[in-house]
């Protein structure tokens, strides 16, 4: 009992940490400590469980402990700031298939009631959807399968039948007994690694942030229900924590694109637009070049810069910000503003600001810019589309109206650079473009900027 | 009886979650993320005892295989977080 006793009440030490360390991440200031505090409490719950009197053998924990740590820590030392969010989705997938085998393992050892088994099951099944979800968003964050949306005939039947299908072999696992128990196994855990890949394929680049935030409020909530089943008490509360943090993420990005979740995760773009498009746009896009933009920015009193995700494909934050050095030294005010589905996960363009050196207290929140966008001499976008499309304002009809977006037209002129005039992830015209205030700036980004920072020296 | 000791935790422990991660600012969530996921590794724990308990060969090594992915989780998260907020810099007052 001793030893019992002192394991929970050093877990309820951990849990107090893990809630001060997530307290402290709600400010820059505090944030690095508030993460140092919320490992210490990982260390503390780590170290107290080795003293379990069930645990015999230590060798494979060291094992598993040590190729577990150096994999990590290479990959943690390794990773560029821009491939940030296929890290976190793989890292993701690690938490879920963790969970999964930990519910798994939980069957042997001890009779399981019904009721743990129900519990089991759900853990593997979260883990199991959680791992091949994240293992497909990596794919397509990596870029190592395509980025858009793959939607076939029969999608959705395909996967009503599937749930079916977990919930009658999960039904079957629990009540069956002898050797057909495990193969109701397999069965759920093949079937849930199925659901996780149905659930991500048909989900497209811009809404990652959506589907990452979600798989990470699966792992949080894999290990709460292998915690149930090992009846754990710091997993619970631990994984709790974390499946709050991430459907609160996935709430925050869904609002950001006027969109429900189950219209993010069933219908890709392309079902919404099929009824839209109404509205026409004249005119003509108005092409500039480099050192023409320099004799604007030249003269300009106060500058907005809106990333996009195209700043992180050129990995142009670092030139971004040599060109605020460059207007700031030249008297101009610089912020930027960022849109919340900005890039590929929540917070993606802070980082990469952040990366260069970009002060936080720079980078505005779009409800912070907004109302004086109509002050600002010059907005630049670099490499944002959807996001700054004023379609969602004026144009009934057009897929994304009613989307919250930055709006940079308000700006007295407004510099796009973009690769060329292709529209967005939407697939959706930018009237943006046409506008009598824009130019655009065709080309790569960081070329782009390199060529005005250039035109200043 | 233990059920709904452990219900009531799970339902605090959400509730708390929601404050808690409702006063980040956007300019933290990806740090956040990476340090929630971190968190989640705290399956480590759980997988311990499956990989040292020598209950069976399959659950020894289903242990040993969920110790490993925790602790790439749990290391690499942290480390990771880490290093972003290390770059998370305020200049002094706006020139």
């Amino acid at each position: 009992m001793g030893i019992e006793l002192l394991v929970n009440l050093s877990y309820v030490a951990a849990a107090v940490l893990f809630i001060f360390g997530l307290k402290m991440l709600g400010s820059p200031a505090t944030a690095r400590k508030g993460n140092l505090i919320s490992a210490l409490g990982m260390f503390i719950a780590v170290v107290i469980t080795l003293l379990d009197q069930s645990i015999i053998d230590y060798k494979w924990i060291i094992a598993g402990v040590v190729v577990g740590g150096l994999i990590g820590a290479l990959v943690a030392r390794r990773v560029e700031m821009t491939g940030m969010p296929e890290m976190v989705a793989l890292f993701n997938g690690f938490g879920g298939v963790a969970s999964l085998f930990v519910g798994w393992a939980a069957l042997y050892g001890f009779e399981a009631t019904t009721f743990e088994l129900i519990i089991i099951v759900l853990s593997i099944l979260i883990g199991g959807v959680t791992f091949s979800g994240s293992m497909v968003a990596w794919g397509k964050l990596s870029e190592r399968i395509s980025g858009k949306a793959m939607v076939f005939r029969g999608q959705r039947i395909f996967n009503i039948l599937l749930i079916i299908a977990i919930i009658a072999a999960s039904v079957m696992f629990t009540i069956s007994t002898g050797p057909a128990t495990s193969i109701y196994l397999y069965v759920v855990i093949g079937l849930s690694l199925l659901l996780g890949i149905m659930l991500v394929i048909p989900i497209g680049g811009a809404d990652m942030p959506v589907v990452i935030s979600l798989l990470n409020s699966y792992s949080g909530l894999a290990a709460c229900a292998a915690g149930i089943a090992i009846n754990n008490i710091i997993l619970i509360v631990a994984g709790a924590l974390v499946g709050a943090s991430g459907i609160i993420l996935t709430q925050i990005m869904c609002k950001a694109m006027n969109r429900s979740l189950s219209n993010v995760l069933f219908s890709g773009f392309s079902a919404v637009s099929a009824g839209g498009s109404a509205a026409k746009i004249e005119g003509e896009a108005k092409a500039m070049t480099a050192e023409d933009a320099y004799y604007v920015l030249e003269a300009a009193a106060s500058v907005v810069i809106v990333p996009g995700y195209g700043m992180a494909v050129a990995q142009a934050q670092h030139v971004v910000k040599e060109l605020q050095e460059l207007l700031e030294k030249n008297g101009a005010e610089v912020v930027y503003a960022i849109h919340p589905v900005a890039g590929r996960m929540p917070g993606h363009m802070n980082v990469l600001l952040a990366e260069a050196d970009v002060s936080y207290d720079l980078l505005l929140e779009m409800d912070a810019i907004n109302p004086r966008m109509d002050t600002f001499d010059v907005a630049i976008v670099i490499g944002a589309n959807d996001v700054v499309n004023p379609a969602a304002r004026e144009m009934e009809g057009s897929p994304i109206y009613g989307m919250p977006v930055i709006n940079v037209d308000m700006a007295r002129n407004v510099f796009v650079m973009k690769r060329s005039m292709a529209s967005g992830f939407a697939g959706i015209d930018n009237p943006l473009f046409f506008k009598e205030n824009t130019r655009m700036l065709f080309g790569d980004a960081k070329e782009m900027l390199g060529n005005i920072i250039k035109a200043f020296s | 009886m233990e059920i709904v000791f452990l219900a009531f935790i799970l339902m605090l422990s959400i509730f708390l979650g929601f404050e808690l991660i409702n006063k980040v600012p956007a300019t933290l969530h990806t740090p956040l993320m990476s340090g929630s996921n971190a968190i989640s590794g705290i399956t480590l724990v759980g997988a311990l005892t499956s990989a040292g308990a020598e209950h069976a060969v399959l659950s020894t090594i289903l242990g040993t295989i969920a110790v490993a992915m925790a602790t790439i989780n749990v290391i690499g998260g942290y480390m990771v977080t880490d290093r972003m907020l290390a770059m998370f810099k305020k200049k002094g007052s706006a020139k």
